[in-house]
């Protein structure tokens, strides 16, 4: 038992000293009808050794990430992840702390999270981001409630065009709140201006978009906004924005933005079957009072030295308690560290430079791939790293050949998602495909659906 | 963007060792430098960007770079090493925070957890190419459902709140399907505070219900309460004051005869594995924080996962998709007509669960058992060490953790935080402070397993000294930490300026900051 503190002679050292018998004595207080009479059945346990065994046997059924080609996107995505990321989170003085609530012995942390914060700020133009949330779903659902609190509002509407698992997320949070959530129709892949227009006559507390959507697509954000402020100023546009994209797009704040949210997985989170990533949650300073989860800001100590603290912590549920304006208590600080170091050393260049090589190998992969017999873009509309393909035969069986093939994962199936949607593709390219790699793409679709 | 600091004298005065001189912390844009750069992308295709940036629509473009700080590599490497010298660690030293089982994160998780055929995986990628971690999933599922005496896991809650708050919806998902529209919901008032604030994000009341005399449930008031409003109860076993909840079986048979339900916060399951299951107690939806018990690390505030087991009744009400095994192999489930719905973008922190089944896999049953035997075994010895000079709130054994109560130093002018401070000065972290609520001036104190003996003694040895100084020189306390990197920040002038973002000089003029 290589992690326990003490060896069983040292154990009865220590009951002797404190007077106890045995260790049965320590348990008086445990009904013995609720003690467990059998040891559960669990595999023997494993050295470190086997254990390692083990686990890359179990790695070694998955498919081979390194030798596979990825096009997968819909949330999770195959960007570069520089070397330095994972030394840093790698130190125990990162990785094997918790919460700074002793702001004296956790400037590490608090620094990193202020940050965090304003590199938030600086991408999506807003005043005030905070520590992180789980993932940007939940990061969805909680600025549906910050607009529900702050507006009077008893309906959100969500545009069709988000992630389905973000809508999913969104009214499996809002099931049992004041908040009704209503659908914006799609039309081209965008949102429909025309029932947007509509929508607002009725005021809702917000209206989310996320950019670019689902289907890669970008949304018009600034025909949204012109509608939003004539139709209803109070209705919060919610936009959920890719961090990488917005190092080419404007910032939501420009198009009166009052939450951005997002995750934070393009920015050096590698995607980990789906988690953990962080969320991202920024707003206007006029609702810090309102914020979910932590927020670090810079004090002073009695030398007039700069150092970071937790603040307006009455918000949180661990002073507020029911009238908490979350129950986030643990978000995801380490994944946020890894987005701050990815910022910091991509730098304004760098992230421009990514964000638009992504752009030049989505565009050359869905020109050359529309070449292909009965290969379509599925919309018009402007992309950036993503969009659908309608294919001559069902996605599904498509991909599974695909990969058969060798090993390339051709994109994302939107049956997946709208069963009815059976030849339809989502590719995403990041700046890691080359042109020779979009090619066997090509080719292996040749192939498979000939 | 870098603004020239005026260089700032270097103290004299010996701070702790390892401690750069005391000045104010670097932020990463103090180091920026226009031009500079930290990492190179591929070359090749540049001459497309400028075509592939024109091809978006102007109105959505960006007209000035984001404010990016621009560093090289060894600068962004030395900003992050220099300010992780300021941290307290486990790995350093005692983490002694109530509540939270700062054990040991072992090393291997993250040589594991880290393996290309678990970190790249990409979720959509086709179902036979995931079929290694499809079923660690599906065996950790029911290795946690063993362990706690469940019938079904979901592993999608990405820590202990969200699993309250699936518990909510679970509640609710119940109560709907019986045709109930059940509004109360039982808390202590010894509860975390993640507890009523998950009652309430879902729709329900929560009622706060008075502890008995001896810390524990009182099963009278309970039974006052309940009526037929009464959707269920949220107990903490050990509860917040490491007290093993006695009468858990009879409040779950009072609240079952109304046809509520049981949510047992698990996240004290620390003092249990092994031990005791709470499927045997009544309980019908139990969190686990796997980055308490299941020793994965708490990164700075999280990432965590917050595993959830229930009954065999309440499975179908498990979020979706579900990892089912097959003939053909494992798969995921996603028609579940009585689901709560999604909760996660996906199946949960799988990058989380890896680690912990590493963990789980590492003991066996008989080294779970071991682990709550010397978590108790620490706790009780420590209490003993530690009740002449901070008196503990209960005179009992206790579970894994233990309170004492700083309230005696009121009358030297010391505050409860001050001693938590001062025990910074000896290079552990403090315990939890002024919770759980219902003890006045709380020391909160969780040991773990994975400390020994000297540790403990040498904790104890730093809160006589304390005690002692409390009484001698109490403006030592009362003044401290005195050997930190920093020393006490002023938290109500911060939270005054509310300065949550860098600025670069020009604009905080303009905004009229100091
Ligand atoms: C007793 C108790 N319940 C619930 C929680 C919430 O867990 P988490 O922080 O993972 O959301 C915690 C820890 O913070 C806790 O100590």
């Amino acid at each position: 038992m290589s992690n326990i503190g003490h060896t069983p002679q040292e154990e009865r050292a220590m009951l002797a000293a404190i007077g106890a018998d045995s260790f049965e004595t320590l348990l008086d207080q445990v009904p013995s009808a609720l003690r467990q009479q059998k040891p559960c059945d669990l595999p023997p346990a494993q050295s470190e050794f086997e254990l390692r065994r083990t686990l890359s046997g179990l790695a070694a059924e998955n498919y081979d990430p390194l030798r596979s080609l990825s096009f997968l996107g819909a949330g999770f995505y195959d960007h570069i992840i520089p070397a330095a990321i994972d030394q840093i989170v790698l130190r125990s003085e990162f990785y094997t702390a918790y919460t700074p609530y002793q702001a004296e012995v956790a400037q590490g942390t608090l620094t990193t999270i202020f940050e965090f914060q304003s590199l938030i700020c600086a991408l999506s133009g807003m005043e005030i981001a905070n520590a992180s949330m789980y993932d940007g779903a939940s990061a969805a659902a909680e600025a549906m409630l910050l607009a529900g609190s702050a507006t009077r509002s008893e309906r959100v509407l969500l545009a069709e065009s988000i992630h389905p698992r973000t809508r999913g997320v969104i009214e499996t949070y809002l099931d049992g709140s004041a908040l009704e959530v209503l659908t914006l129709p799609e039309r081209k892949g965008q949102v429909d201006l025309a029932a947007l227009e509509q929508a607002l006559t009725e005021k809702p507390a917000a209206v989310l978009l996320q950019q670019p959507n689902f289907f890669g697509l970008l949304e018009p954000l600034d025909r949204v906004a012109e509608l939003q402020q004539r139709l209803s100023a109070e209705t919060h546009l919610v936009v959920s924005a890719d961090p990488l994209s917005l190092a080419l797009l404007a910032p939501p704040a420009d198009f009166g933005a009052q939450t951005v949210i997002g995750d934070v997985q393009p920015l050096g989170i590698p995607p980990q079957f789906g988690g953990p990533s962080a969320g991202y949650f920024a707003t206007r300073a006029s609702h810090a009072r309102r914020l979910p989860g932590r927020l670090v800001a810079e004090a002073t100590d009695a030398e007039g030295r700069r150092g970071f603290v937790l603040t307006l912590q009455t918000r949180e549920q661990h002073i507020r308690r029911e009238k908490a304006t979350s129950n986030i208590c643990t978000n995801s600080a380490l994944m946020a560290l890894r987005a701050t170091i990815f910022l910091s050393l991509l730098g304004p260049t760098g992230l421009q430079e990514m964000a638009a090589l992504c752009a030049a190998r989505g565009q050359q992969a869905a020109e050359r791939l529309c070449g292909i017999r009965g290969v379509a873009r599925r919309h018009a509309g402007p992309f950036w790293r993503e969009f659908v393909l309608t294919l001559p035969r069902e996605a599904e069986d498509a991909v599974e050949r695909a990969y058969e093939a060798g090993g390339v994962l051709a994109g994302v199936p939107l049956s997946r998602f709208w069963p009815e949607r059976r030849r339809e593709l989502l590719v995403a390219v990041t700046e890691k495909r080359t042109p020779e790699e979009i090619e066997t793409l090509a080719e292996t679709l040749e192939k498979v659906l000939a | 963007m870098a603004e020239t600091k005026t260089p700032e004298p270097q103290q004299s005065q010996s701070t702790e060792a390892g401690c750069p001189p005391r000045r104010s912390v670097e932020v990463i844009y103090e180091r920026s430098l226009p031009g500079h750069r930290g990492y190179r992308l591929p070359r090749g295709a540049a001459a497309r960007w400028e075509a592939a940036i024109d091809a978006l629509p102007e109105t959505l473009r960006r007209k000035r770079p984001p404010e990016l700080p621009e560093v090289t590599e060894p600068e962004v490497v030395r900003h992050f090493i220099g300010i992780s010298l300021l941290n307290h660690h486990v790995d350093r030293s005692l983490y002694p925070l109530g509540s939270c089982t700062m054990k040991y994160n072992p090393k291997i998780n993250e040589e594991l957890a880290r393996l290309p055929g678990f970190a790249l995986l990409h979720p959509q990628a086709p179902e036979t190419s995931l079929q290694g971690i499809l079923a660690l999933l599906w065996r950790f599922e029911r290795e946690l459902a063993c362990v706690v005496g469940m019938a079904a896991v979901s592993l999608h809650p990405a820590a202990g709140a969200q699993g309250e708050m699936l518990g909510m919806k679970l509640f609710r998902a119940y109560h709907r399907h019986r045709g109930h529209a059940k509004r109360k919901v039982l808390v202590p008032d010894s509860a975390h505070g993640t507890n009523p604030a998950s009652v309430v994000l879902s729709g329900f009341e929560p009622v706060q219900i008075a502890s008995g005399a001896d810390g524990r449930m009182d099963l009278g008031a309970i039974r006052a309460a309940i009526d037929d409003d009464t959707a269920g109860i949220m107990v903490t076993n050990p509860n917040t004051l490491g007290l093993f909840e006695k009468e858990i079986a009879a409040v779950a048979e009072a609240i079952h005869a109304v046809d509520g339900l049981v949510y047992m916060d698990g996240a004290n399951l620390n003092a249990l594995v092994g031990l005791a299951q709470p499927g045997a107690m009544g309980v019908d939806i139990v969190h686990l924080n796997l980055h308490k018990t299941f020793s994965t690390p708490h990164g700075g505030g999280g990432p965590g996962s917050g595993p959830v087991a229930v009954t065999a009744e309440l499975e179908p009400f498990l979020p979706v998709p579900i990892v089912e095994r097959t003939e053909a192999g494992y798969r995921l489930e996603h028609g579940r007509p009585l689901s709560v719905g999604p909760l996660h973008p996906w199946c949960g922190n799988a990058g989380v669960v890896v680690r912990a089944f590493a963990y789980l896999h590492s003991l066996g049953a008989e080294g779970l058992a071991a682990v709550s035997r010397a978590a108790i075994v620490n706790a009780n010895y420590l209490m003993k060490q530690v009740a002449d000079s901070f008196p503990v709130a209960k005179r009992e054994w206790c579970m894994h953790e233990f309170i004492s109560s700083a309230s005696w130093t009121k009358k030297h002018k010391v505050r409860v935080m001050d001693v938590a401070k001062r025990l910074l000065d000896f290079g552990f972290h403090a315990p939890t402070v002024s919770f759980p609520l219902i003890v006045p001036d709380a020391l909160m104190i969780e040991p773990t397993e994975t400390e020994t003996r000297p540790t403990l003694d040498r904790f104890a040895a730093a809160l006589r000294e304390i005690a002692r100084e409390v009484r001698e020189s109490p403006e030592r306390v009362q003044q401290a930490p005195h050997s930190t990197c920093v020393g006490r920040l002023n938290e109500a002038a911060a939270a005054r300026r509310l300065r949550v973002r860098w600025q670069a000089a020009k604009e905080r003029d303009d905004a009229g900051g100091a």
